[in-house]
């Protein structure tokens, strides 16, 4: 079985953004970035599988400027296979992502692909979603469990309401949620095994794919600000502050 | 000129989100249809009839949708896209797993999580765990929202529409519904609760949770999570709040032993008035809180259920 997993590379879970002066974007000069945390997720699950015999190669994808190569090679280190780099400068919004996802699909046929559930840049949790409508896939979004049972994908789901479990015929879409598992952290052998492993690098032109855009950020400010509170004493002065100035309870 | 409203719902209830979600159509000023589409679903249909606002009621009654799967729902809200400039549903894990699909069959983007609606063509939407707020235009034609339903004003009842069958069936077998395990509880819903009572890794365990629980029965308050807290199983990933889990905006946030990481102050910064709870006073949660107290949380529980 050949499992794609498509990552991103995006400010790191740490740092604590900022807007551009023009306030048109989110100010990212000499900010620390890194693979979104549901990435990593992602490429652990993949690995997990292989290590259980399940699958046989894991192919890293990216879809970005010629830094998000870092993250391909942290994919490698962590155990993908190879991976290909879809050069694309700039921001490029989900439904041009999923269209050159489907082409690295059709050109690599996998078995199953296993993606973060959302990028903590964006937050738009989407590119999943549209990849599995755009393969004819189904799609086992937002997994804490994943298992290959009878040739198909046993995937248990985060719901607003509590678990789901639905059963997907292969090839499938799966996201990842926080808690499928606890990815590992790359050891220094394997971060140098990771540079010899192949990295190809591929144009949208040659996928095939126009990148085109529907959306324009107009503009980007920082959301209004909370006035500053109290620190109060003790309980008593806590439930009458909410009971007399508040209002919030009888 | 309409829009569609599509209803999270189990069929036999109506997920009062829907109200919200409604509110946001209405700023669209276009005749409001709402889809219901599920099995033996005429409760649900019902219901979401009674909202103000709404014109007309579709229903897709069929068990091809008794689940919901998006691999059946996509298609059939696909099919009778053509008639709608906006489709509309809430950023809820069944909206969030739907919509991105239903998008990708439209070859249409999907502006998620909207907070405000500027025109016919303009969106408001929080990026980077609500540090920033985007303002977004988009150019297509039929415009696929996800809306945060903390933002707006659920809409009331009163109300009786047409309701219309719509007969399309999408037989798909590529995704089977296995089983669901849904948490019952006689509190409000975490996501639309007036008042809210968050536990964090200060807590200890899960059966400290119950010093909130108590709590929480006094105020009639909905129970909320950390992350950490999910994570180290003192409660259900149904009660987490923040960036990936629930976004809640309550009248009353209560944050006890929760330290205030950027991705939960993100589920719950938009709340009214926010109390902080914490022995540690560095915690990030204090920058956020109307009212701080640095104490034991394991003294001050008890004390709080004897005061309210």
């Amino acid at each position: 079985m050949k499992i794609l997993v498509p990552v991103k590379r995006v400010v790191d879970a740490n740092v604590k953004v900022r807007v551009s002066a023009d306030k048109s974007s989110i100010d990212l000069s000499n900010v620390k970035m890194a693979m979104n945390p549901f990435c990593e997720i992602a490429v652990e699950e993949a690995v997990r599988l292989k290590e259980q015999g399940v699958a046989t190669e894991i192919v890293a994808v990216t879809v970005g400027e010629e830094k998000s190569q870092e993250q391909l090679r942290t994919a490698m280190a962590l155990g993908a296979d190879r991976s290909i780099w879809v050069e694309q400068t700039g921001f490029v919004e989900p439904l041009a992502v999923a269209k050159l996802l489907k082409a690295v699909v059709d050109r690599e046929s996998p078995d199953l692909i296993i993606l973060g559930k959302q990028s903590i840049d964006g937050d738009n949790n989407q590119v999943g979603q549209m990849l599995a409508a755009l393969c004819d896939m189904p799609q086992g979004t937002f997994a804490f469990r994943l298992s290959i049972e009878n040739g198909r994908a046993l995937v248990s789901r985060e719901v607003d309401g509590g678990e789901q479990v639905v059963s997907l015929s292969l090839p499938a879409v799966v996201t990842t949620d926080l808690r499928l598992n606890e990815p590992r952290y790359a050891k220094l052998p394997d971060i140098m095994k990771a540079k010899k492993k192949p990295l190809d690098k591929i144009t949208p032109a040659e996928l095939g794919v126009i990148v085109s855009s529907s959306m324009t950020t107009i503009a980007v400010h920082e959301p209004p600000g909370r006035k500053a509170g109290i620190i109060v004493g003790s309980t008593g002065e806590l439930v009458d502050k909410l009971r007399n100035e508040a209002k919030v309870i009888p | 000129m309409s829009v569609l409203v599509i209803a999270e719902h189990n069929n036999a209830t109506l997920n009062s989100v829907t109200a919200s979600v409604v509110a946001a159509a209405v700023q669209l000023d276009a005749d409001i249809h709402v889809l219901i589409a599920g099995s033996d679903c005429s409760a649900a249909a019902t219901a979401a009839g009674q909202y103000q606002g709404v014109s007309r009621v579709l229903v897709a009654d069929n068990t091809a949708y008794a689940n919901q799967l998006p691999e059946a729902v996509a298609p059939l809200v696909s099919s009778i896209a053509a008639d709608y400039t906006a489709i509309l549903a809430a950023a809820g894990t069944t909206g969030k797993n739907l919509m991105p699909r239903l998008a990708a069959l439209l070859d249409a983007g999907q502006i998620s999580d909207i907070v405000a609606i500027e025109a016919q063509d303009t969106f408001i939407r929080p990026i980077y765990a609500g540090n920033a707020l985007a303002t977004v235009k988009t150019s297509d034609p039929v415009k696929i929202l996800t809306v945060r339903t903390s933002a707006f004003e659920p809409v009331g009842n009163g109300n009786n529409p047409d309701q219309m069958a719509l007969d399309t069936v999408i037989s798909q077998n590529k995704s089977q519904f296995i089983s669901e395990n849904l948490s019952t509880s006689e509190r409000p819903e975490l996501a639309s609760a007036s008042i809210v009572v968050s536990g964090g890794r200060g807590l200890g365990s899960a059966e400290n949770f119950q010093l909130l629980e108590r709590i929480a029965d006094k105020l009639g308050a909905a129970i909320g999570a950390s992350r950490a807290a999910v994570d180290a199983g003192f409660v259900g990933n149904d009660l987490q709040v923040g960036q990936t889990g629930k976004i809640v905006a309550p009248e009353l946030y209560i944050a006890v032993g929760i330290s205030g990481a950027i991705q939960h102050l993100a589920g719950m910064k938009d709340s009214k008035v926010i109390v902080a709870i914490n022995s540690d006073a560095d915690a990030p949660i204090f920058q956020v809180a109307d009212y701080g107290l640095v104490a034991d949380l394991f003294q001050v529980l008890p004390e709080l259920e004897s005061l309210l």
